[in-house]
């Protein structure tokens, strides 16, 4: 950072040592971002909902904070989050028509976590319709663009939350990831994106696509930043039943940007794709020769030869999940309701069938035909059985290496109408993150470089709850690699 | 693994999900090409393999049952689409 470096391109530690030295305040720098999404929003729609009154609110909290010396390392930052996280009093659409108008009593937990810390709340951020997609263009409201090329989409299904960091909208970010949906977009934005170990992070509040695969993550524009977030949100919760009854180490600890003798795995399967350009290719090549370098001992005979038929387990599983978790949207307690059909049952089914989108039917009609009678062995139970082969395999691969490098996505950004004629399509474009997702492992990615202009993202994956091995690896590329500081020039 | 418009109108009501004909068309489609996709997955050997629900350990995890302040009903009304004296209103359950 230096003098010259615009408030909207600060880092989480940057603003937060401005606002301890009294350089800026908190409602400065909240007014700061809110002018930049006055600027860029109109070519990058990553907000759904902008709360402007709300976080100069709570900026001036955070500066009452700041003078008493209580402030820690998020206060006063501003940030947003993907509209899928509950706020109270403030409109959650989860980007579909079925939720257009719900506002949430209550705030997730995570959303109460960083309330606690003193951080500031932007808005809410534009994603694939309830978490179901990979480039934010099956939001019902409007897509988002890329800031590196705005005729090309920024991934998904957490588009918003990495558009948002790319384009400076805010300091740091929250997504959600169940298949993919933080670590792809963050890759095709050039951003840091974390999903933690299923587990580390209470889903009290982030409306439910698939219980078993679903975990909140940031988006970072650093690996350290990453690190401050990660320990905000990270923890117990006595009201969420799957959060794992584990210490959350100082991650920022862990960043002593030493890797010396780190065992690192590559995996075959990640590399021998159909449809995976041979320049993305490339990039992590150079990342994986950076890694060896700086004194990791890299392994190339690793194999995880269930790894193909992770897409089949996880389009099985999740949307079976999907099917139970959405079941809910009846139009009788909240949400859109069509009262115009003759009974009972018609209402119902109208209401489904005009306040979701297409994808998410696909989806329901997929898990309820997987679950239904006849099927369920053949699908939902076959698929549960290779989940176990796939989590097996992982921990084989963690019993000789620390940590797994592979590709985030086979791509870089494409267009927006490119992949949407054919579901399958899109949703090859998982293919590297799903498996971390089906074993519960942590994974993240950070840019390794740049394909003709456009973002290339390094995923590293690491054992159940060892973050902080992941983290150090990240950290010790990102300082030697240098593709931090890349940023779209909007 | 094709479906039959039959199948896709059977999987839709069981969803409680409102599909037009040329919904039934497209899906019908689509649906099948993604199961076929999957086809390859009963030729993988699982005999003695145990399914995995969920990713970690965790069994019946539960709270003392000692009561504890829910949250007043007018919050919880706020965004019901058609209410009557503190209730939610809906069609007729029963003919």
């Amino acid at each position: 950072m230096t003098a010259a470096t615009p408030l909207y391109q600060l880092t989480l530690r940057e603003a937060a040592a401005l606002l301890a030295r009294r350089e800026v305040s908190a409602r400065e720098l909240t007014q700061a971002y809110l002018d930049r999404i006055a600027a860029v929003e109109d070519k990058i729609r990553a907000f759904i909902t902008v709360t402007p009154e709300l976080a100069l609110q709570q900026a001036d909290e955070a500066d009452a904070r700041i003078r008493r010396g209580e402030a820690g390392p998020l206060t006063g930052v501003p940030m947003a989050l993907k509209d899928v996280l509950v706020t109270r009093g403030v409109r959650t659409t989860c980007g579909s028509r079925m939720l257009e108008r719900f506002v949430p009593p209550y705030d997730a937990t995570v959303v109460q976590r960083l309330r606690a810390a003193g951080a500031v709340m932007l808005g809410k951020l534009n994603m694939d319709e309830f978490a179901m997609g990979s480039s934010t263009e099956n939001s019902a409201f409007f897509p988002t663009a890329n800031p590196w090329d705005l005729t090309r989409v920024p991934g998904g299904s957490s588009g918003g939350s990495a558009a948002a960091v790319a384009a400076g909208e805010a300091v740091y970010t929250l997504g959600s990831d169940t298949g993919g949906s933080i670590r792809q977009p963050a890759s095709l934005c050039g951003v840091v994106g974390v999903k933690p170990t299923y587990g580390r992070v209470s889903r009290y509040g982030l409306v439910a696509f698939a219980s078993s695969l679903d975990q909140i993550g940031p988006f970072t524009r650093d690996v350290a930043d990453a690190a401050l977030v990660l320990n905000a949100i990270c923890g117990h919760d006595p009201c969420d039943s799957t959060s794992a009854p584990v210490e959350v180490p100082d991650f920022s600890a862990a960043l002593t940007g030493d890797i010396r003798g780190l065992r690192v795995g590559v995996p075959l399967e990640y590399f021998d794709v159909e449809g995976m350009d041979p320049d993305v290719r490339a990039r992590v090549e150079e990342a994986i020769a950076l890694f060896e370098r700086l004194g990791a001992t890299i392994d190339r005979d690793l194999s995880l030869p269930s790894t193909p038929h992770a897409l089949a387990v996880y389009y099985i599983i999740a949307p079976s999940e999907a099917s139970a978790n959405l079941a809910r949207y009846d139009g009788v307690k909240y949400g859109f309701s069509d009262r115009n059909g003759a009974t009972m049952w018609e209402d119902m089914e109208r209401t489904r069938q005009f306040g979701f989108g297409d994808e998410v039917k696909r989806r329901i009609m997929l898990g309820t035909y997987a679950l239904s009678a006849g099927y369920y062995d053949a699908y939902y139970l076959k698929a549960q059985k290779v989940r176990t082969l796939i989590r097996r395999e992982f921990d084989a691969a963690f019993a000789r290496c620390d940590v797994l490098l592979a590709p985030t996505s086979p791509t870089v950004a494409f267009r927006f109408g490119e992949k949407t004629a054919d579901p399958l399509q899109m949703y090859l474009n998982d293919v590297f993150t799903i498996p971390a997702n089906i074993a519960g492992i942590p994974a993240m990615s950070l840019p390794c470089g740049l394909v003709d202009g456009l973002p290339v993202g390094l995923q590293i994956m690491a054992r159940p709850f060892d973050e902080a091995t992941m983290l150090r690896a990240a950290y010790a590329y990102e300082q030697a690699a240098g593709f931090a500081r890349l940023r779209p020039e909007l | 693994m094709a479906l039959t418009p039959e199948e896709v109108r059977h999987i839709a009501r069981l969803a409680r999900v409102g599909l037009t004909d040329e919904d039934v068309r497209r899906f019908q489609a689509q649906l099948s090409s993604i199961l076929d996709h999957f086809a390859a997955l009963q030729a993988i050997p699982t005999d003695d393999v145990p399914p995995t629900a969920q990713p970690q350990d965790l069994i019946n995890v539960d709270r003392d049952d000692e009561p504890r302040p829910s949250f007043p009903r007018e919050e919880m009304l706020a965004n019901a689409p058609e209410r009557e004296d503190g209730y939610l209103r809906v069609r007729r359950v029963l003919e």
